[in-house]
């Protein structure tokens, strides 16, 4: 098909620092190109600047065949690129219509109500139904934006940006924070909106999701183009050694477990979510010393709310928590913390870091309150930026200063924060909940290496994953979670891909 | 009205089955506690829509008292050496105008703590009428208005048909801006950009100009809720707000940031007015005046305690936009 885009040579910098260095980038209509490449490696960047957010300093945008001049996201979108942004740009209260419309109202054509600007919301749920019916993308469009899925709020996104004529869709990382079987819907209708002409950039970490979809691969690293590939021709070994730029063992490589005593012991347990409807409803499992129980499971069967009522964030209902012999239902969670259970927990965002604390504090959160990091209520800080430097070196946290917020850190790093504070204390048990969600790829090598490493020293590790790969590589036994409750669990060894997801879905796994 | 809750029917019921009752007791006296509520109500509901305009659109002003005391100390003067009221209530929105220009201005351009900003415009304004206010001046009356036959109806003839022009403006504001804000492409975007601002940014509305126009208009909001007061006491004194910008606030959180539940907030705590001052007048409960003239005030603090907790606030409210 003809070419649709055709990005040559663009440089960007933002101070010091060159986030794109003569990068190009060429698209066909009806073509699904993958970009690859590490937190950092320059993938947003270069979209912004298609999509107008960031104006290149050299280099030349051609759509359509011709010189695109865009400079703010209005002129992208009028020449017929749309972007879904990782975090999405949806008014939550507001309706599907009312969210599709924004911007571009559907309102009344003549008379008093076109002075006005009265919209007709019939007119314009119509039309998004037949958007919707056209590109196979299921949604009421009456719904309210906030009570829908993720999953259907993505779809919204997609539909917003089809509303607007996109011939060119920018994904940005949609999977990450899709379940699995949302993902493949969204594979689905990326292969649908390519089948009908959309020219589409897919932005992502998850190898897999490239082999799947694309028809071509671009892989950049440190801000600079390393190379393209058909998709057909390549392995996700091959890609993964381009991103990262040496080889990297996607397997993890373990040992045989070694388990001793139980480390944590959860008994029927139960427990309510935000909204007071039950979440948890008589969980029961052992974690022993050196193994690692991974938890699979779609999510929102209970998997949050167990851990943090493991944890001491949220109150136990029913049933108990016990660390090694002790109690610890309803502890708080520094007693909980002291006695030694580090945790990383689900949304490093809200729960992980403090975003405006600097990397240094980030890394004494736990611990800030005692020697050598205080003394008589006054905080020692020389010993926390002996400590800090320390973290960030063997974790690699990039880049590597301690005084710089943690906000202004990419995801991947901020992971690894997380990861230094929490697996650096003196634990006997680690609870993991996507630990490498939203992470690149070299950075969840290193993650794994650590989970296993913590294993082998004795401790007991606790891995909750929506991510099967990661259940199936990482965990000595699996327990997989439906509705609240473990349905089963399985030998790491004997587990399948095909089984587990069986079991997630509901199904009893035998038939 | 679809969107009206089985719990606001159920009031609204026991409100009118109280009413007849009360009717059928003391048919004089009923009417005038319902008439004096509804003029109580106003400057309460037009001081809300002022509030909830705002933060709708992502600001919060708390400034509705200081806005309201300018504005009518701008139309009192103003009414008083030209002679003419109309020429009052002109000036005095445009004041409130300036006071809403300025708010404006501190928290979307220069990004500024919109409590203290607001807290600005309330300080300011006691001093500036106070400095300036001269004593012994009368201005010339607010109309009032009449509506034929359907005054003479029993009951609702004194509560709705017969008031001074302001009060007669808020009843249809609320309404306005209703329709406005549901029905519109301006309303659709005030929404937008009192709850995610960047998603309407990264649709082409243009949220700085969008803030402007509506932290300005509703500052004239507040600007006539100030007129109100002048069309019931015909005169300006020192502070005559008295705390009626705050209770707004109070009424606009109980409201739920909704016109018509700012409605039926104000209506309540215009009744309460009402009947403070109808008993009041009578001498009816020996007890001291200064107890009933607590109550509004005591209300205010219950609601923002219990209603502040229900009430969910535009989620960009209080955040300057600093861009996609």
């Amino acid at each position: 098909m003809a070419q649709l885009l055709e990005m040559r040579g663009l440089t960007k910098t933002f101070g010091p620092v060159v986030a794109n260095d003569n990068v190009s980038l060429k698209l066909d209509a009806g073509e699904i190109v993958g970009l690859l490449g590490e937190n950092g490696a320059g993938k947003s960047t270069l979209v912004k600047m298609l999509f107008g957010i960031y104006a290149p300093d050299s280099g030349e945008i051609f759509f359509d065949g011709q010189p695109a001049n865009i400079s703010d996201p209005g002129d992208a979108i009028a020449q017929g690129i749309g972007m879904v942004h990782q975090h999405f740009q949806l008014v939550p209260p507001l309706t599907v219509a009312e969210n599709i419309m924004l911007g571009a109202e559907t309102v009344a054509h003549s008379g008093v109500g076109a002075f006005l600007g009265r919209m007709n919301v019939a007119e314009a749920e119509a039309e998004v139904r037949a958007l919707s019916e056209k590109y196979g993308l299921h949604v009421d469009p009456s719904a309210v934006v906030e009570d829908l899925p993720v999953g259907v709020q993505q779809r919204v996104e997609i539909l917003k940006a089809l509303n607007r004529g996109a011939r060119l869709l920018i994904l940005d990382e949609p999977t990450a924070v899709l379940t699995p079987k949302e993902t493949d819907e969204l594979l689905k209708v990326m292969r649908a909106l390519a089948d009908e002409g959309v020219g589409i950039i897919f932005i992502t970490h998850k190898l897999r999701e490239v082999l799947a979809v694309t028809d071509r691969v671009t892989v950049l690293r440190n801000g600079k183009y390393i190379g393209s590939a058909i998709t057909a021709d390549a392995t996700q070994q091959s890609l993964a050694e381009m991103m990262v730029g040496r080889s990297v063992v996607l397997r993890v490589d373990k040992g045989e477990a070694e388990p001793g005593a139980p480390v944590l012991s959860v008994q029927n347990l139960r427990v309510k979510d935000d909204r007071g409807s039950d979440a948890v409803e008589g969980m029961s499992f052992e974690v022993r010393e050196g193994e690692i129980l991974g938890i699979a499971g779609v999510e929102g069967n209970g998997q949050r709310e167990m851990v943090e009522a493991i944890t001491g964030i949220r109150k136990v209902e029913g049933g108990n928590v016990v660390f090694g012999g002790d109690d610890f239902t309803n502890a708080s969670p520094r007693s909980v913390s002291e006695w030694g259970v580090a945790h990383i927990p689900e949304d490093r965002e809200k729960d992980g870091v403090v975003g405006n604390y600097s990397v240094a504090d980030n890394m004494v959160l736990n611990t800030y309150f005692k020697a050598p990091f205080a003394s008589r209520g006054i905080r020692v800080m020389s010993e926390v930026r002996k400590w800090a430097l320390q973290l960030i070196e063997k974790f690699d946290v990039r880049p590597r200063t301690i005084t710089s917020p943690v906000t202004s850190l990419s995801g991947g790093n901020k992971q690894k924060v997380i990861v230094a504070r929490e697996l650096s204390a003196d634990n006997r048990l680690i609870v993991a909940s996507q630990p490498t969600r939203g992470v690149d790829v070299g950075s969840i090598e290193f993650i794994h290496n650590q989970l296993v490493h913590q294993r082998d020293a004795g401790k007991g590790v606790l891995l909750v994953s929506a991510e099967l790969d990661e259940i199936l590589g990482l965990s000595d036994r699996i327990a997989v979670v439906y509705e609240g409750q473990v349905v089963e669990t399985l030998a790491g060894e004997s587990a399948t891909r095909e089984r587990i997801g069986l079991l997630m879905a509901g199904g009893s796994g035998d038939s | 009205m679809k969107d009206v809750k089985p719990v606001t029917l159920f009031f609204a019921v026991v409100a009118l089955v109280l009413a007849v009752i009360s009717y059928q007791w003391d048919g004089r006296q009923t009417e005038a506690v319902v008439s004096r509520a509804v003029v109580e109500a106003g400057p309460l509901l037009l001081g809300a829509l002022c509030g909830l305009l705002c933060e709708r659109s992502g600001v919060i002003n708390i400034g509705i008292e200081g806005t309201m005391l300018m504005s009518a100390f701008a139309g009192f003067f103003i009414a008083s050496y030209s002679g003419t009221v109309w020429l009052g209530l002109l000036g005095g929105l445009a004041m409130s105008a300036i006071v809403g220009l300025f708010l404006a201005w501190t928290s979307i351009t220069l990004r500024q703590d919109q409590i203290i900003a607001g807290t600005i415009i309330n300080i300011f304004a006691l001093g500036f009428t106070s400095f300036y206010y001269i004593q012994g001046r009368t201005m010339p009356g607010v109309p009032s208005v009449s509506i034929p036959f359907l005054e003479d109806l029993p009951f609702v003839g004194p509560m709705l048909f017969s008031h001074g022009i302001l009060t007669f403006s808020a009843m249809f504001l609320v309404v306005v801006v209703h329709l406005f804000l549901y029905r519109t492409r301006w309303g659709l975007r005030t929404r937008a950009i009192g709850e995610h601002p960047s998603a309407a940014d990264t649709v082409g509305v243009n949220i700085i100009s969008l803030r402007y126009r509506n932290v300005i208009l509703a500052s004239m909001l507040g600007g006539l809720a100030g007129l109100h007061l002048l069309q019931s006491a015909s005169s300006f004194q020192r502070g005559m707000t008295n705390g009626k910008g705050f209770i707004a606030l109070a009424v606009m959180l109980f409201g739920r940031y909704r016109p018509f539940g700012a409605m039926g907030a104000a209506l309540l705590f215009g009744f309460l007015g009402g009947l403070q001052a109808q008993l009041q007048f009578k001498g009816a409960l020996d007890i001291p005046p200064q107890f009933f003239g607590m109550i509004p005030y005591l209300l205010t603090i219950i609601v923002l305690a219990a209603a502040g907790l229900a009430a969910r606030p535009p989620a960009a409210a209080g955040t300057p936009y600093e861009g996609a």
